[in-house]
C-alpha cells in the first residue's frame, strides 16, 4: 500500500444520494494509466468500480473501498465529420460534450437523456433510452464501434457483430472499460422542435394520446400526477415533439447560444436557489400541492396547443433547475422505474399509483415513456411503457418504502415486465433473476470468467444482487 | 441502513474491550487492535465473523497507515474510530525516569496523533465519521502521583480540540472522554472499590460518542472537576484530589 492512496479517498454516492460509499479514486488521462489502474489493483488486492457522471440513481457506480475509475477525464473529441455524422470520441465525453460540438454543423445525439451530464461511457453501460425510445431504441443501436480495456489489460474493438458488443453495451461495467466510442448522430435542419402539449384526465386519455402518436412523432413523454386518485388518477400533461424541417425554418436556431438554457426562472429568479425553495416543499403536502397546480396550469394554459422549444430545453428538462436533488435531503431518494408489455401498462401502473397512496408514500414525480425491446444483454426496454417515479426516502419509513417497492416489482413480473438498473435500488436477486431469466445470467456468467476472471470488475449494485457475484462458483456448470 | 464499521485502537482489555463487545451487540463490525493476539483471539472467537484482531503495537508509528488502510480495506469503509490504549505504569514519589515517561507518551500521545491522524485525514476528505478520543480527568491538572500521565491526557486533549475545530465545517464528530476511576487492569493495582466498571464506561462512552466537544463520564466528575480545576496551584498541591 502506498502513502498516497489516502489522499484518493472520497465518499461517493449515486444520484440519488441515499446509498454511500468511500472508495479511492483515479481519473486516468489515457489508455495506459487505465491498463495501470488494474495493475495498481491487482497489487493492492482492491476491486475496481467504474464510474461516469454518478448519475446513475443508486449503487450503480460505487463500491466501498475500491478503486474507482473515472473516465471523465478522458473526454476528447477525436475526430467528427460533418458530411457523415459520425463522431468518434473518448468515452468519458459526455452528451453536452457531443451536442455541443455537433449542433451548429446540424447534428444531434441519436439518444438522450433527461440530463446532459452523463458520459458515453456510463450511457452506454447503462444503455441509455430517451424520449424517442419507441421510435429509434436505445443508444447503443446507434454505435458503430467501441474500444473497451478488459481488467487484464487487453484492448479491444468491439463492431456490433461482435458476440461481446450486446454485453459490453448494457453490462453496467462489468466487462472492462469503455474507452473510446464512435457514435453515428442524427441529422437537424432546425435546432427546435415543435411541441405539442396536452392534457390527459386520467389513465385512459393518457395511453389513448400515446397510441395516437406513435407512429408519426418523433418524441413522446408524459408526466403523471401520483396523487390523483378516482376518476382523475393518471391525469397528467403529455407531450409529443416533432424535428422541424422545410423552408420556412430559422437555421440559427442551431446556434449553441440559443440553445443554452437560461440562468433565470421566468426571468427574475436565480436558478440555483431553485432547490432550496423546493426543499420547502419536498414533503408529500407540498408536492400534492405543486403536482395539482402543474396540472391545473396545463389545463388552462397550454392544453392542445403547440409551440416551439429548442432540442435541449425540451430534451434536458431536468438540468434547468441545478441541485434539484438536494431538495431530498438528508436522505435522499430513489428511482423507480419499471417496463411493462402495453396491453398490461395501464393495469400495472395505475395499481402502482394505488399501492402508494395506500402506504401514503406517493411518487413526488412520474414520467411516462412510450419504448420498443432491443437485444442487448441486460435490456431494460419491452414494446409497452415505463412509469419513472422519485420517492423521497426517510429513515424512518425506508423499510415500508422498501415493502412497497418489493409489491410494485411483484405485479410488474407478473405482467411480464422489466426494470432498468441505472435507477434502480430496491431489486431483490430474485427479481431480477426472474426479468432476465436463467439463460442471460448464464451467458454473462461465462462472458465475465472470459473477460474478468479474477472478478475484479465490482460495484455496490453487484454486491446487492449477489446472482451477479457469483460466476466462479458456478465454474462447474 | 447500512452497516456500520469502527476500529478500536486498545481493545484488548478494559474500557476498549468492552466498547469493542459493544459495539458489536449493536450491530457493528469491529476492527479490535493491540499487542496480545491470545487476548484478541480470544475477543474475536466470542463474535465469529464480526470483530477482526489487528495485533499492533502503537509504538510502530511508521507501520500506522498501512496497517490503518488495511483495516479500511478489510472492514469495507469506516465510520468511527476510538482511540483507547494507554498505560499508566506505577511511579515513585522521587522517580524522574526519562525512559518510562518517554513510554507513556508514546503510549498515550503519539501513537493516538499517529493513528488519529490517518483517521483524521481521511474522514476530512470523505466528510464522514466521528473519532473518540480516551483521555482521562487525570489531564485536568498536573499532579505529584504521575507527571507524564497527566501530560498526556492534558496534551491528548488539547490534540483532539484541534481536531475538533478543524473537522467540524466537515461534518466530522470528534469528541474526548474523560472517566474517572473505572476497574480496569490499568488500576488493578490501586484497588479501586466502587469505583466504575469498564462495562459501564464503555456504555456511557458510545452514548456520547457522536456528540463532538469533551465529556466527563457523570455528573458528579462534572462538578467535582469543574472545581478542582479552578483551585489554585499553592492549595492544590496541599490537597490529596
Ligand atoms: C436527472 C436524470 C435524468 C435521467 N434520465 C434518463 C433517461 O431519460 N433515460 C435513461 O436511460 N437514463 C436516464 N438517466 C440515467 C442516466 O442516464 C444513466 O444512469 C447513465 O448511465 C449515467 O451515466 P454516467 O456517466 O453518470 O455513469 P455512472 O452513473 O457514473 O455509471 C453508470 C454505469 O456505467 C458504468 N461505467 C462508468 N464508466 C464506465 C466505463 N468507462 N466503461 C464501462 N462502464 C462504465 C458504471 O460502472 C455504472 O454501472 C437519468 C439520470 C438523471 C440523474
Ligand atoms: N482505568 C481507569 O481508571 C482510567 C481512567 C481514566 C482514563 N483511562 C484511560 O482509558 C484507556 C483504557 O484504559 P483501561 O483502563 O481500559 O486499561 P487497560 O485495561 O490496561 O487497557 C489498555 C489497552 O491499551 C492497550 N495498549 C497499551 N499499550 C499499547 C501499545 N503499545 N500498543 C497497542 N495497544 C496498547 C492494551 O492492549 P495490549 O496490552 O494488549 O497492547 C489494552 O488493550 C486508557 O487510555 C487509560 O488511560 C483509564
Amino acid at each position: 500500500m502506498n502513502r498516497a492512496i489516502g489522499d484518493r479517498v472520497a465518499r461517493l454516492s449515486g444520484y440519488g444520494q441515499r446509498t454511500f460509499a468511500d472508495g479511492y479514486i483515479f481519473r486516468p488521462g489515457s489508455v495506459e494509466e487505465v491498463i495501470n489502474v488494474f495493475h495498481e489493483a491487482r497489487r493492492d488486492g482492491r476491486n475496481v468500480t467504474l464510474r461516469g457522471a454518478g448519475r446513475s440513481y443508486g449503487d450503480q457506480a460505487i463500491y466501498p473501498e475500491a478503486y474507482v475509475l473515472e473516465i471523465g477525464r478522458m473526454n476528447r473529441i477525436l475526430s467528427w465529420d460533418a458530411q457523415s455524422g459520425i463522431i468518434d470520441c473518448e468515452a468519458g465525453a459526455t452528451i453536452e460534450t457531443l451536442w455541443r460540438h455537433t449542433i451548429e454543423d446540424g447534428w444531434w445525439p441519436p439518444v438522450v437523456s433527461g440530463t446532459m451530464y452523463p458520459t458515453l461511457a456510463g450511457a452506454l453501460a447503462m444503455n441509455i433510452h430517451g424520449k424517442n425510445n419507441f421510435r429509434v431504441g436505445t443508444l447503443g443501436e446507434h454505435v458503430l464501434d467501441l474500444e473497451i480495456v478488459t481488467p487484464t489489460g487487453e484492448k479491444l474493438t468491439l463492431l456490433p457483430t461482435d458476440p461481446l458488443f450486446p454485453a459490453v453495451i448494457s453490462g453496467f461495467g462489468m466487462f472492462g472499460v469503455i474507452v473510446r466510442v464512435k457514435l453515428q448522430m442524427k441529422k437537424l435542419e432546425s435546432g427546435n422542435l415543435k411541441v405539442l402539449a396536452v392534457s390527459p384526465a386520467n389513465w385512459d386519455e393518457q395511453f389513448e394520446l400515446f397510441e395516437e402518436h406513435e407512429t408519426e412523432a418523433d418524441y413522446m413523454v408524459s408526466w403523471v400526477d401520483c396523487f390523483a386518485k378516482g376518476t382523475e388518477a393518471g391525469r397528467g400533461q403529455f407531450h409529443a415533439a416533432w424535428y422541424e424541417n422545410g423552408e420556412s425554418i430559422d437555421r440559427r436556431s442551431l446556434w449553441v447560444s440559443r440553445q443554452d438554457l437560461p440562468d433565470m426562472i421566468m426571468g427574475i429568479f436565480p436558478k440555483s436557489l431553485v432547490w432550496r425553495v423546493l426543499k420547502l416543499l419536498c414533503n408529500r403536502t407540498g408536492m400534492r400541492l405543486l403536482n395539482w397546480a402543474k396540472d391545473r396550469a396545463g389545463r388552462l394554459l397550454d392544453n392542445g396547443k403547440f409551440h416551439t422549444q429548442s432540442l435541449v430545453a425540451f430534451s434536458f428538462l431536468l438540468d434547468y433547475v441545478p441541485n434539484w436533488r438536494n431538495a431530498y435531503l438528508p436522505d435522499g431518494f430513489i428511482q423507480y422505474q419499471s417496463f411493462v408489455p402495453k396491453e398490461h401498462a395501464k393495469r400495472v401502473f395505475s395499481e402502482q399509483i394505488k399501492l402508494q397512496q395506500e402506504s401514503k408514500l406517493e411518487s413526488f414525480l412520474g414520467v411516462l415513456k412510450r419504448h420498443r425491446p432491443d437485444s442487448f444483454l441486460f435490456s431494460h426496454a419491452v414494446d409497452g411503457y415505463s412509469l419513472a417515479m422519485d420517492f423521497k426516502v426517510t429513515k424512518a419509513r425506508w423499510d415500508e418504502l422498501e415493502l412497497l417497492c418489493h409489491r410494485m416489482n411483484d405485479i410488474v413480473l407478473a405482467a411480464g415486465g422489466r426494470f432498468y438498473l441505472a435507477k434502480d435500488s430496491t431489486l431483490r436477486p430474485e427479481d431480477f433473476q426472474q426479468y432476465l431469466g436463467d439463460s442471460t445470467l448464464k451467458e454473462f456468467w461465462r462472458l465475465k470468467r472470459l473477460i474478468d476472471p479474477e472478478n475484479i470488475l465490482m460495484s455496490s449494485l453487484t454486491s446487492r444482487l449477489p446472482v451477479l457475484r457469483t460466476p466462479l462458483e458456478h465454474h462447474h456448470e | 441502513m447500512s452497516k456500520k464499521r469502527a476500529l478500536v485502537v486498545g481493545a484488548s482489555s478494559g474500557i476498549g474491550r468492552e466498547i469493542s463487545r459493544q459495539l458489536i451487540q449493536s450491530g457493528w463490525t469491529v476492527a479490535a487492535v493491540a499487542r496480545r493476539k491470545d487476548k484478541l483471539q480470544t475477543l474475536a472467537d466470542e463474535f465469529p465473523g464480526q470483530l477482526q484482531p489487528v495485533v499492533h503495537d502503537v509504538q510502530e508509528t511508521d507501520a500506522i497507515p498501512e496497517v490503518f488502510a488495511k483495516i479500511c480495506h478489510n472492514l469495507g469503509g469506516l465510520d468511527l474510530v476510538i482511540y483507547a490504549a494507554g498505560v499508566m505504569p506505577p511511579v515513585g514519589p522521587h522517580e524522574f525516569d526519562t525512559e518510562k515517561d518517554l513510554e507513556i507518551v508514546q503510549t498515550n500521545l503519539i501513537g493516538a496523533i499517529a493513528w488519529l491522524n490517518e483517521a483524521a485525514s481521511r474522514f476530512d476528505k470523505t466528510g464522514h465519521g466521528t473519532i473518540v478520543g480516551i483521555g482521562s480527568v487525570a489531564g485536568d491538572r498536573g499532579r505529584s502521583g504521575q507527571p507524564v500521565y497527566n501530560t498526556s491526557k492534558a496534551a491528548l486533549a488539547t490534540y483532539l480540540e484541534a481536531l475538533r475545530n478543524r473537522l467540524a465545517k466537515r461534518g466530522v464528530k470528534v469528541t474526548t472522554i474523560k472517566p474517572g476511576p473505572v476497574q480496569t487492569e490499568m488500576t488493578q493495582h490501586l484497588g479501586l472499590k466502587g469505583a466504575m466498571t469498564a462495562s459501564e464506561a464503555a456504555r456511557r462512552t458510545l452514548i456520547l460518542a457522536d456528540r463532538g466537544g469533551e465529556h466527563y463520564l457523570s455528573a458528579k466528575h462534572r462538578f467535582a472537576f469543574f472545581i478542582i480545576k479552578r483551585i489554585p496551584s499553592p492549595i492544590f498541591r496541599r490537597l490529596s484530589v
